[in-house]
C-alpha cells in the first residue's frame, strides 16, 4: 500500500454534513466493497471542500476492512509525472503493470487532465483494465467531468458509467461542527458563542474556514484576554474584507499583481490609517503560521513524490513510507539524500555483480535500499563465484608424460586437442585403467591449454566437483558456483564414471557440457570404465560424452614400463643398472602406479643396507626370494577391483604426488551417493 | 545562512530592506518594532549619524515562536542608503533570504531609486546571486505625500518593476503597506526555503 495516505484524512475526521452527506455514503459503500457498486467513483467539489480529505478517507476505511488491499493514491501530477519519469527510465511497462495490480486507485485533481492528450488516453485504457477486473477507481476534480475542457469523450462517459457525485459548500451548522472539531483536535477553546460567531459569515469554503480559526488560535494567543464572539467577528470578517478587496483588485488587474485601491487624482496616494490596527502583528504571524504550516507539511508531499520516483524505477520504497506514518517531521533533506546515496549503492553493487555472475543481476535485494546487506550479501556471494575452479596441478606437465606404442591414439587425439582447443575432439573422454596414466595426461594436457587458450582451465575430480556442487546447495548458491564454470576456457574432469547415479551432478555436468560446447570451449574427460558400462550414468549424458572421441589409454605397456622405471632409478641413483630396469619392464604390472610403488620400495631396501640397487634385491623385496638376510618386505597393497574405482590419485600440490588409495578404498560406490541422495 | 533545519526544527529567514537613502527602510523596521509584543522582539540596533542617517545598518530579530513545530525566527537588516556606503551595503546583503526594495515615491528622486536598484543588481551579481532567482518585492513608500509630488503606484511599476514582481504601495511611517510588504516577502521566502530544503 502506498502509504502517502494523510493519517488525519479519515472518515471519522470528516465532518458530514447535509452538503456532502451523499458523497460520503458513496464513498463508504465503494470502501466497504471496492470494484463492486459505483466504479468508478467520480466526486467534484469546488476547492477546499474536502475531496481530498474524502478520497483518503476511502483509502483508509478499505484498508481498515481489508489490510491485504493494494491501495494507491496520487494526484494526477504525480501520475503524470511518475509516468513521465518511468517512460524516461525504460521502465514504461513495469509501471502501467504496477498501476494493474492495484485493488483500489485514488486519483485526486482530475481536472487537470485538460489538453492531455496522452494522459487522458493512459487514463482511460487504465480504466477501462481496472473495470474489467472488478477493480476500483475512484476519481476527484474540482469541476464535473463535462466541463474538464478538451476531455476525451469516452473517458465522460466511463465516469457517468458509474457515479458522478458532488460535494456542495457546508451550511451553517456542518460549519460550526467543523470549527468545533477542529478547534478540538488543537486543543484551543474559545468563548462560547466565537465559533458560531465565526460559521456565520459567508465562509463557504472549509479550507478558509480553518484559516480563520488559525487566525483565532493565533490571537487569542497574544491577547491577554480571551476573544468574544464580537471581536471575533470583527476579526475574521474584517480580514475577509481586506481579501475581498484584494480579489476585487485583482480581478482588475490581470497581472495578478497587488496593488494599492485606485488613488484619487489629488491628496494622498494612500490614506494615512493614523492609528494603525494595534493587532498588525498578529495578523502577520497567523499569516506566516499558515505558510509555514503549508510549506513543512509539503515533506509529505515531497516523500509522496520520492516514493513514487523510486517506485517507478523499481525500488521497493518501504524506508521512506515509515517516515510518512509518523506525525515527527523528519529530515527530509538527509532522509532523501540518504536514500538516493543508498539507490546508488544498490546500482554500483548490481553493476559489480552482473561481472561476476550475470544470473544473479535483477534479483530483488537490488531493489531494496532498506536492506543493503542482502545486496553486499549477494554481492559477496558472486565475489566468491568469481573465483577460479581448480586449475590443472603444474607439477604434472605433458611433457613428462610417457607414450608408449599402445596408447598412441590417445597421445594424437590429446595432440590434436592442445593444438585446437574446442575445435578437433571435443569432448575427448580418455578410458583406461587405473594406474595407465590418465590424470597425469589429464593435468598436463590442461597445462598446455591453459598456456594456448589462457586461463580459467578447469581440472578436477568427478568426486570433487560433486563436492563443490553439495556445498553450494547448501549455502543456496548454486547459482554463483554454477557461473564459475560456465567461465572456464576448458573443464577437464577426471573420474567421470564416479558421477554415476548422482542425478544433480550429472544434471549440471549436462548444462555445463551444453553452455561449453555451444561456445567451444574444450571439455575433456577421464574414466575408469567404458561409458557404456556404467548404468548410472544418464543416457543423455552418455550420449554427449560419446559425442567426442573416446579414446582407451590401456595398462602401461613394456616400454612405458622401462622408460618410467629408468627414469625413477635415474632421479635417486644415479645411472640405472640396465638388468634392474629390464626387470622392472619385464614384470606384469599393469599400473605405473604400482610400478612406482615397486621401484620405491627396491630403492629404499637398497638405502637401508647401503648398497646398490640391483635385480637380486629387487627380487628379495619384490618376490620374497630367501636371500641370507632377508628384509621384512612390506604387505604388499591388496588389488582392488579393475573397474569402477577411483584413480587413486590426486593433483600433487606443491609436496609432491599423495597416494588416497587407503583413504578412498571403500568409499566411491557408497559415500558420496548417499550423502547426494540425502540432499 | 538561511534554513529550514530538519534536525534542530529551525526556521531562519534573512530579510534585507534595500533602497535608496531617506527612502523609508529604517522606518518600516521601526514600524514592525513598535507592534511585536514584548516577548517576541530582539533589541533592535540601528546606528544612526547625528542626523538620523542610517550609519551602518539596522538589525531587527524576531521570533515567531514554534510553528508546525519549527522554531521560527526571522532577521530583518537595513542596509545604508547613501552611495558611499556600498562595502557595508554588501556585506548586509550577504546571505539574504529576501529583499524588499523600499523606493521613495517622490518624482525628484526617480533617479536615485533607479540607482539603487541597480547597485542592488550589481551587488547580488558579486556574491554570485541573480536577483531573478531571489525572493524580491517593492515597496513605493511616501504613498501619501501629495500626488503632484510623486508617482503613482502604476508609475512607479512602470519604472522600477520590470520583473513584475510583487509591489505594495507603502506610507511606512503610519504603517500603511509595512506588514503587508513583510508579509509578502516572508511568504515568497517561506516558500523557496522549504522547496529548496528539500530539493538540495
Amino acid at each position: 500500500m502506498t502509504v502517502t495516505l494523510n493519517p488525519l484524512y479519515r472518515f471519522d475526521t470528516y465532518v458530514v454534513g447535509s452538503a456532502n452527506r451523499l458523497a460520503v455514503t458513496a464513498a463508504k459503500a465503494v470502501a466497504e466493497s471496492p470494484g463492486t457498486v459505483y466504479n468508478p467513483l467520480f466526486i467534484y467539489a469546488r476547492p477546499g471542500l474536502g475531496k481530498t480529505h474524502l478520497l483518503m478517507g476511502v483509502g483508509h476505511a478499505a484498508r481498515a476492512i481489508d489490510p491485504n488491499l493494494h491501495v494507491e493514491y496520487l494526484t494526477l501530477d504525480e501520475f503524470v509525472e511518475a509516468f513521465h519519469a518511468a517512460i524516461a527510465a525504460g521502465h514504461g511497462e513495469a509501471y502501467r503493470k504496477r498501476f494493474l495490480d492495484v485493488d483500489l486507485l485514488l486519483v485526486d485533481d482530475v481536472q487537470f487532465l485538460t489538453h492531455r492528450r496522452e494522459m487522458q488516453a493512459e487514463l482511460l485504457r487504465l480504466t477501462d483494465a481496472l473495470q474489467t477486473t472488478n477493480r476500483q477507481i475512484v476519481l476527484t476534480s474540482d469541476r464535473p467531468p463535462a466541463e474538464i475542457e478538451a476531455l476525451d469523450e469516452r473517458l465522460i462517459r466511463r465516469f457517468a458509467g458509474g457515479l458522478i457525485i458532488d460535494v456542495a459548500a457546508p451550511d451553517y451548522e456542518t460549519r460550526v461542527a467543523i470549527l468545533r472539531r477542529k478547534a478540538e483536535e488543537r486543543r484551543a477553546s474559545f468563548a462560547d458563542g466565537v465559533l458560531e460567531a465565526v460559521a456565520g459569515l459567508p465562509i463557504d469554503n472549509v479550507r478558509e474556514l480553518l484559516g480563520a480559526l488559525n487566525r483565532l488560535v493565533a490571537h487569542q494567543a497574544v491577547s491577554e484576554r480571551p476573544l468574544d464572539a464580537d471581536q471575533a467577528r470583527m476579526l475574521i470578517g474584517g480580514a475577509m474584507g481586506q481579501r475581498d478587496d484584494k480579489t476585487e483588485e485583482r480581478r482588475q488587474e490581470p497581472s495578478g499583481q497587488t496593488q494599492a485601491p485606485a488613488s484619487p487624482s489629488h491628496g494622498p496616494a494612500v490614506p494615512s490609517s493614523g492609528a494603525p490596527a494595534p493587532d498588525e502583528f498578529s495578523d502577520f504571524l497567523s499569516e506566516i503560521h499558515a505558510t509555514v504550516a503549508q510549506q513543512v507539511d509539503a515533506w509529505r508531499s515531497q516523500i509522496g513524490a520520492a516514493v513514487m520516483r523510486w517506485e517507478g524505477e523499481g525500488y521497493r520504497t518501504g524506508r521512506l513510507q515509515k517516515l510518512l506514518e509518523h506525525d515527527a517531521v523528519p529530515d527530509v533533506v538527509r532522509e532523501l539524500d540518504d536514500f538516493e546515496r543508498d539507490v546508488q549503492r544498490l546500482r554500483d553493487m548490481e553493476t559489480q555483480t552482473a561481472e561476476l555472475a550475470a544470473d544473479l543481476v535483477g534479483s530483488p535485494a537490488f531493489r531494496d535500499p532498506g536492506d543493503l546487506a542482502a545486496a553486499e550479501s549477494l554481492l559477496a556471494r558472486a565475489r566468491e563465484g568469481a573465483v577460479p575452479p581448480a586449475a590443472p596441478s603444474p607439477l604434472w606437465r605433458l611433457a613428462d608424460w610417457i607414450e608408449g606404442p599402445s596408447a598412441k591414439v590417445a597421445v594424437e587425439a590429446s595432440r590434436a586437442v592442445v593444438q585446437e582447443p574446442g575445435a578437433r575432439y571435443n569432448p575427448l573422454v580418455i578410458v583406461g585403467p587405473g594406474g595407465a596414466g590418465k590424470t597425469h595426461l589429464l593435468h598436463g594436457l590442461g597445462n598446455a591449454i591453459a598456456e594456448r587458450c589462457g586461463v580459467p582451465v578447469a581440472c578436477l575430480s568427478a568426486p570433487e566437483y560433486s563436492g563443490e556442487l553439495i556445498a553450494a546447495i547448501d549455502r543456496d548458491a548454486v547459482g554463483i558456483w554454477r557461473s564459475r564454470y560456465r567461465r572456464v576456457s576448458a573443464f577437464l574432469l577426471d573420474d567421470v564414471h564416479l558421477i554415476a547415479d548422482t542425478d544433480r551432478t550429472q544434471d549440471e555436468l549436462f548444462l555445463l557440457y551444453n553452455v561449453l560446447l555451444e561456445s567451444g570451449r574444450q571439455m575433456i574427460f577421464t574414466s575408469a570404465a567404458p561409458l557404456a558400462q556404467l548404468p548410472g550414468l544418464e543416457p543423455r549424458l552418455r550420449t554427449r560424452l560419446d559425442a567426442g572421441l573416446v579414446v582407451e589409454l590401456p595398462a602401461p605397456d613394456r616400454e612405458v614400463r622401462e622408460a618410467v622405471a629408468g627414469r625413477e632409478l635415474a632421479a635417486k641413483a644415479g645411472e640405472p643398472d640396465s638388468d634392474l630396469v629390464e626387470f622392472f619392464a619385464t614384470r606384469p604390472v599393469d599400473s605405473i602406479r604400482v610400478l612406482l610403488s615397486q621401484v620405491h620400495r627396491v630403492l629404499n631396501a637398497a638405502e637401508a643396507r647401503q648398497c646398490p640397487p640391483g635385480v637380486a634385491l629387487a627380487r628379495e623385496v619384490l618376490d620374497g626370494v630367501p636371500v641370507p638376510a632377508p628384509e621384512p618386505a612390506p604387505a604388499a597393497q591388496p588389488r582392488r577391483p579393475a573397474a569402477h574405482r577411483v584413480s587413486g590419485v590426486v593433483a600433487p600440490t606443491a609436496g609432491g604426488a599423495r597416494s588416497r588409495e587407503k583413504m578412498v578404498w571403500e568409499w566411491p560406490d557408497i559415500t558420496d551417493r548417499a550423502i547426494e541422495d540425502w540432499r | 545562512m538561511s534554513l529550514v533545519n530538519f534536525t534542530s526544527r529551525e526556521i531562519t529567514c534573512k530579510i534585507v530592506y534595500y533602497g535608496p537613502g531617506r527612502s523609508g527602510k529604517t522606518t518600516n523596521l521601526q514600524y514592525v518594532y513598535d507592534r511585536v509584543p514584548e516577548g517576541r522582539r530582539g533589541r533592535m540596533v540601528s546606528l544612526a549619524t547625528q542626523t538620523d542617517r542610517t550609519l551602518f545598518f539596522d538589525f531587527l530579530p524576531l521570533e515567531l515562536g514554534s510553528i508546525s513545530g519549527f522554531a521560527t525566527k526571522f532577521q530583518l537588516y537595513t542596509v545604508p542608503g547613501q552611495s558611499y556606503y556600498n562595502a557595508t551595503r554588501k556585506l548586509v546583503l550577504q546571505g539574504a533570504d529576501g529583499v524588499v526594495f523600499v523606493a521613495d515615491s517622490q518624482a525628484r528622486r526617480f533617479d536615485d531609486n533607479l540607482e539603487s536598484l541597480q547597485n542592488l543588481q550589481d551587488n547580488l551579481l558579486t556574491q554570485g546571486v541573480d536577483i531573478r532567482q531571489l525572493p524580491v518585492v517593492l515597496q513605493y513608500n511616501k504613498q501619501d505625500l501629495p500626488r503632484d509630488l510623486i508617482l503613482t503606484h502604476e508609475e512607479m511599476d512602470d519604472a522600477l518593476n520590470f520583473r513584475a514582481v510583487q509591489s505594495y504601495a507603502g506610507d511606512a511611517l503610519h504603517g500603511t503597506g509595512v506588514f503587508e510588504t513583510l508579509r509578502g516577502i516572508s511568504e515568497q521566502v517561506l516558500k523557496r526555503l522549504a522547496a529548496g530544503a528539500v530539493a538540495r
